[in-house]
């Protein structure tokens, strides 16, 4: 099966790296990728447990890995063998008869010490052998981060590339009338569970990102009369002003190495520039000079550049530049506006919010700007986070006449699915993979 | 002048009259709210004085910063009144509408309150008097995900500060 499952994703890489050399094919591959797209079909077993915990984490992975999209849960009516001992060798034929091509089982037991250990095994149906086997220690409350740990070693295992699934969501939360809202800064699991809050909404709070650790964020808040950058611990809530600045200063975020937080100065006469501050020496960098409005500064991986969007050539485009602020070129040149863009962890891609006729795009071009693609359109989608791996996007979009939800599509435009949040919710950050 | 020949005389007060009886359902209006209260009599030199009479808002085209001449003449107005009534200090508030992305249009609000706060400065008033701030596209006046409110939406608005 392996090797099935190889050859499947060495098509989908193939497709991929067609799409990466001849962009103008792009469209007509993806479409015929989308028409051909078949999941990854798997058996997700009870873990075996002597209460509930066993089938509650594999409830978890198993809805993980059919929430990526590239793989479908088989019903657990249609097993035909029941796993009593997970140490040894499962039924392949079994497995083979209803389509699994992939097995997970497992089993949950509880150390003196109170702790869970947490063991699964990953088979392989049609290579009749074990992928993948490996245990965990954990406490009782951290049983879902357990499952979704063992989510991404079975993407990892089978699609050769690192999962997204123990990561965290840091977004705004939105209540009351929309000329009125109350925006309060909340963290939730990627797959909508354990939501959390970080403010009170006395004040208001946008655009929040993650550092490279996920242990703060960095947000504009609307505290006093100057709305500034704020830097805050996720745990401890404590929180300083990133710079004591007499304008306004908006749209942070931090460098890969987490020593500086990049953002926009308001300056006195009307434009926006961008600034880089050193949060050890506190110096701060000026990085572009124009009269225009320089704003959605964001790094590429390894820092050496930054993509932003700029209107000093009339209208919003996207721009990249030098981690210095030397050597700033255009990229964007197709019609309508670019804003908001941000580079994929893995450094091919760079996504974007795209205003064109009136539809609001999420689209992805390479650093270079070729290769555009637009993922999803519609009256109004905004503000790309990526998933830690590079394939999945996260955005807000506002139907009219409701407020904004969280969505996630991934980048071949395929399997767009709702973030379920409690309320309203806009301006999504993707954390890195958990530690 | 009386505020009826004003109405009649501007077609700014006759949309800014207008507004007044629309907004009832507008939050970020304080001084929408004082005027409609006593829009009949007011004191001159009083807070309801400059919403009602004078006007505190001025409206934008679209990813526009240009004083239009509409508002031209109500930044005359303004400056005029706060030349007057020299104990205030005002806030600027600059606002766009919702078909932007949200940086951009923090720094869009920002423009439009930096070029009416200059506007104000041509016409006599003390820099020291004016500070800006930018609300982008997270109070609008108006909602109802249409052309008419998103222009209503692209605004700055002079909030006078009591002593």
């Amino acid at each position: 099966m392996k090797r099935l499952i190889k050859r499947f994703f060495e098509l989908l890489f193939i497709i991929c790296f067609i799409m990466m050399t001849v962009p103008v094919y792009a469209q007509v591959i993806v479409n015929v990728a989308g028409g051909n797209f078949n999941p990854v079909l798997v058996a997700v077993t009870d873990f075996l447990s002597g209460d509930d915990m066993g089938p509650k984490i594999s409830s978890v992975v198993a809805a993980d890995l059919e929430r990526s999209g590239l793989f479908s849960p088989l019903e657990k009516e249609a097993f035909l063998e029941r796993i009593t001992n997970p140490d040894i060798q499962p039924r392949f034929n079994d497995w083979q008869r209803i389509g699994a091509q992939g097995l997970i089982t497992g089993r949950v037991t509880q150390e003196m010490d109170g702790r869970l250990r947490v063991e699964f095994r990953l088979w392989d149906i049609y290579g009749s052998k074990q992928l993948e086997g490996r245990q965990f220690y954990a406490t009782q409350g951290s049983w879902r981060r357990v499952a979704h740990i063992i989510a991404d070693a079975v993407y990892q295992k089978m699609t050769g590339e690192n999962g997204y699934f123990d990561t965290r969501i840091v977004f705004v939360d939105e209540t009351g009338p929309r000329n009125a809202r109350i925006k309060r800064l909340a963290i939730i699991d990627q797959d909508g569970e354990n939501l959390h809050y970080l403010s009170n909404g006395e004040e208001m709070i946008l655009t929040p990102r993650f550092s490279p650790t996920s242990q703060e964020v960095t947000y504009m808040a609307f505290t006093d009369k100057i709305p500034r950058v704020y830097l805050q611990q996720i745990e401890g809530a404590q929180r300083e002003l990133v710079g004591a600045f007499p304008n306004m200063t908006i749209a942070p975020r931090f460098s890969p190495d987490g020593q500086k937080i990049i953002m926009s100065f308001l300056q006195d006469n009307g434009s926006a520039n961008i600034y880089t501050m050193d949060l050890r020496s506190h110096t701060t960098t000026r990085l572009t000079s124009t009269l225009a409005i320089d704003t959605a500064a964001s790094y590429s991986p390894n820092g050496d550049r930054i993509v932003f969007e700029s209107d000093r050539g009339g209208r919003q485009q996207i721009y990249v530049m030098s981690a210095n602020g030397s050597n700033q070129q255009r990229i964007s040149f197709g019609d309508g506006s670019y804003s908001t863009p941000v580079w994929s962890p893995r450094g091919d891609y760079i996504a974007f919010t795209k205003l064109s006729e009136g539809q609001f795009s999420i689209g992805i071009m390479r650093p270079d700007g070729s290769g555009e693609r637009l993922l999803t359109s519609g009256f109004h989608n905004e503000g790309p986070t990526w998933a830690p791996n590079g394939r999945v996007i996260m955005f807000f979009r506002q139907n009219p006449g409701q407020g904004p939800k969280i969505y996630t599509v991934d980048v071949t435009g395929r399997n767009e699915r709702q973030l379920l949040t409690p309320n309203d919710a806009s301006d999504p950050a993707w954390s890195p993979l958990l530690d | 002048m009386s505020l009826f020949q004003m109405i009649i005389r501007s077609p700014v007060a006759i949309t800014f009259f207008l507004l007044l009886i629309l907004a009832g359902c507008a939050a970020d209006n304080k001084g929408l709210d004082n005027s409609s209260q006593s829009r009949f009599s007011t004191q001159p030199g009083t807070l309801q004085d400059f919403t009602a009479n004078i006007g505190d808002r001025i409206f934008f085209d679209l990813n526009s910063s240009s004083i239009r001449l509409d508002a031209q003449q109500t930044l005359a107005r303004q400056a005029q009144w706060l030349k007057h009534y020299p104990q205030y200090t005002i806030t600027i508030e600059g606002h766009a509408d919702e078909r932007g992305t949200r940086e951009y249009n923090l720094a869009l609000g920002q423009r439009r309150a930096v070029t009416t706060r200059d506007y104000l400065i041509s016409q006599g008033v003390v820099p020291d008097r004016m500070r800006t701030i930018s609300y982008g596209k997270e109070r609008p006046v108006i909602v109802c995900d249409d052309i008419s409110c998103w222009s209503q939406n692209r605004r700055a608005v002079t909030v006078i500060e009591r002593q």
